[in-house]
């Protein structure tokens, strides 16, 4: 999967829970789900069970509390297929 | 830990606590019920000389059975007098389908979807004394223990 693919993957699964569209709109690795795209912390689960879907991965508590921005959620969704 | 000591660890009082008994409870699901008092403080204001049960009580009360004391059980090994269980309702979508008028008991059923990362969703049903479905619909709260 390209890194264009994988963005556009995640872009269409954190979608539903966004608060800010210019920042949605805007969205490159460097977006922040919580300070940028103002995920509150409840849907911000709800993004790491619909990754856990799509990809068919299973995250594990400490890579939850990394997974914050469109960049650490692209390296551990490469890290756990590599490891599949 | 019993279902008496879930309910005297509830976050609420009256005349906000919607829970009289929880019947059983387990990791997947919890059953328990209230009964509406006549006096309920909501009764006078819903409506003008029409005293009916607001939905937004009858989705307090099962959040309060379905999510909080759900909760509050699967959290049991980390709750002590220094970690208070923390909760935050986030999200609820509701169906309604019968009027609750005072006096009535209603049944709340609540099945686990998922528990995670603090997260608790559950697909919460309640029932009159008659056992007619009264609103049914899906609850999520956060919750933990500190």
């Amino acid at each position: 999967m390209t890194k264009e693919e994988l963005i556009s993957k995640l872009k269409t699964i954190v979608q539903p829970y966004i608060q800010n569209e210019d920042a949605f709109n805007n969205l490159s690795e460097a977006t922040d789900f919580i300070n940028d795209l103002k995920i509150n912390s409840a849907n911000l689960v709800d993004v790491i069970l619909d990754v856990e879907d799509e990809f068919d991965i299973r995250i594990e508590n400490d890579d939850m509390e990394k997974m914050t921005s469109v960049k650490a959620a692209m390296d551990i969704v490469n890290e756990k297929l590599a490891a599949k | 830990m019993n279902n008496n000591e879930i309910i005297k660890l509830l976050p609420y009082q009256q005349p906000f606590l919607f829970v009289d008994i929880l019947t059983t409870i387990s990791n997947e699901g919890v059953t328990g019920s209230y009964t509406f008092k006549k006096d309920e403080y909501f009764y006078k204001g819903h409506f003008k000389d029409n005293p009916i049960t607001p939905g937004v009580i009858l989705t307090e009360c099962m959040a309060q059975i379905g999510v909080v004391c759900l909760g509050i059980y699967m959290l049991k090994e980390e709750i002590s007098k220094d970690n208070k269980p923390q909760i935050a309702l986030t999200s609820s979508q509701v169906d309604f389908f019968l009027p609750v008028f005072p006096g009535e008991t209603v049944t709340v059923v609540s099945e686990k979807e998922v528990f995670r990362f603090n997260k608790l969703k559950c697909k919460v049903k309640m029932f009159n004394q008659k056992n007619e479905l009264v609103c049914r619909g899906q609850i999520s709260g956060m919750l933990k223990a500190e």
